[in-house]
């Protein structure tokens, strides 16, 4: 057994062991933290496919930004899993009627296919073995997939601002800075001279 | 199975992670985070798939794909949680069986 198929074979083991304890595991918390050891292991088949931009990518934007999202959300909101839990099997018998299905047609494609010849380097994008992963998707992507790139940078920007409009939320009746109108204040609205009489006072 | 990682090995990998995606989604019919998070499941499982299928045809094409499927997996997460975090402030609730709210 060659050193990479001995890598290959343990990076699958733990992402699929992960993968199924993200979708079993009583604690959401736990689900989420085996959420990120599926991704960290899924980066190493990545990296072993020679794809390692995208494998750094996987940790940089998973680990990093989508597994703390779900995190910071599962441990925000007070709600109680365990009742959440209770009619867990309910529909297992469909679910594993429905996956066992999809698993086998799966395999099947996956063991059955088989490309044609002249499909193989007929491709637009060449990989070219003397150029590393990350220069030459760099090279591609700002030119060829330019506008690709910006509709993916318009998806990200949609979702940002979908995400703010959503979860914002004005509380009337709360005391906060106006800066607006204080920036619009001017002396001669706000300071009065009063004429006071000696000896009476206001 | 010889001794090469072949597209066969990341085939049967992805067939896999897919397959607990949506078992995941079957099993965990009460919440919506865990549903969240098989989604992601079976975004990494396509991943997977383009990803092999670009080293194994040596066509970069794929991992461009790939790319753009991640960004679009995390746009979807971020706004999948923003709609359950104002789900839950509405309703107190995460569990699928109350989303009935626009039930005629």
């Amino acid at each position: 057994m060659t050193l990479p198929l001995f890598f290959f074979y343990v990076f699958a083991a733990i992402t699929v062991a992960a993968a199924f304890m993200v979708i079993s595991a009583r604690n959401p918390v736990h689900a989420v933290l085996f959420l990120i050891l599926t991704f960290v292991n899924a980066a190493g088949l990545f990296m072993l496919a020679g794809a390692e931009f995208l494998a750094l990518l996987l940790i940089v934007v998973y680990v990093g930004a989508v597994a703390v999202l779900f995190l910071f959300v599962v441990m925000m909101l007070d709600v109680d899993f365990a009742e959440l839990k209770s009619g867990l099997l309910a529909y297992a018998p469909v679910g594993m009627l429905v996956g066992g299905i999809l698993f086998l047609e799966l395999l099947l494609v996956a063991g059955s296919f088989v490309i044609a010849p002249d499909v193989v380097g007929a491709g637009g994008l060449p990989i070219d073995a003397t150029v590393d992963n990350t220069r030459a998707l760099g090279q591609v992507l700002y030119t060829r997939y330019v506008f690709l790139f910006q509709g993916a940078a318009a998806v990200l920007l949609v979702a940002m601002i979908g995400a703010i409009v959503l979860t914002l939320r004005h509380r009337p009746g709360i005391k906060r800075q106006s800066t607006a109108s204080q920036l619009a204040r001017k002396p001669s609205e706000t300071v009065r001279n009063v004429k006071v009489k000696s000896g009476q006072g206001l | 199975m010889g001794l090469e990682i072949g597209l066969g090995h990341y085939l049967t990998v992805a067939a896999i992670l897919f397959t607990l995606g949506v078992f995941g989604i079957f099993i965990n019919r009460k919440n919506i985070i865990v549903i969240l998070m098989s989604v992601e499941l079976i975004l990494l499982a396509v991943n997977l798939n383009l990803v092999a299928f670009s080293a194994h045809l040596a066509d970069l094409q794929g991992q461009v794909f790939a790319l753009m499927i991640l960004t679009v997996a995390a746009a979807e997460a971020a706004i999948g949680l923003a709609i359950l975090v104002i789900f839950y402030r509405n309703r107190g609730s995460i569990a699928v069986e109350d989303v009935n709210m626009m039930k005629g």
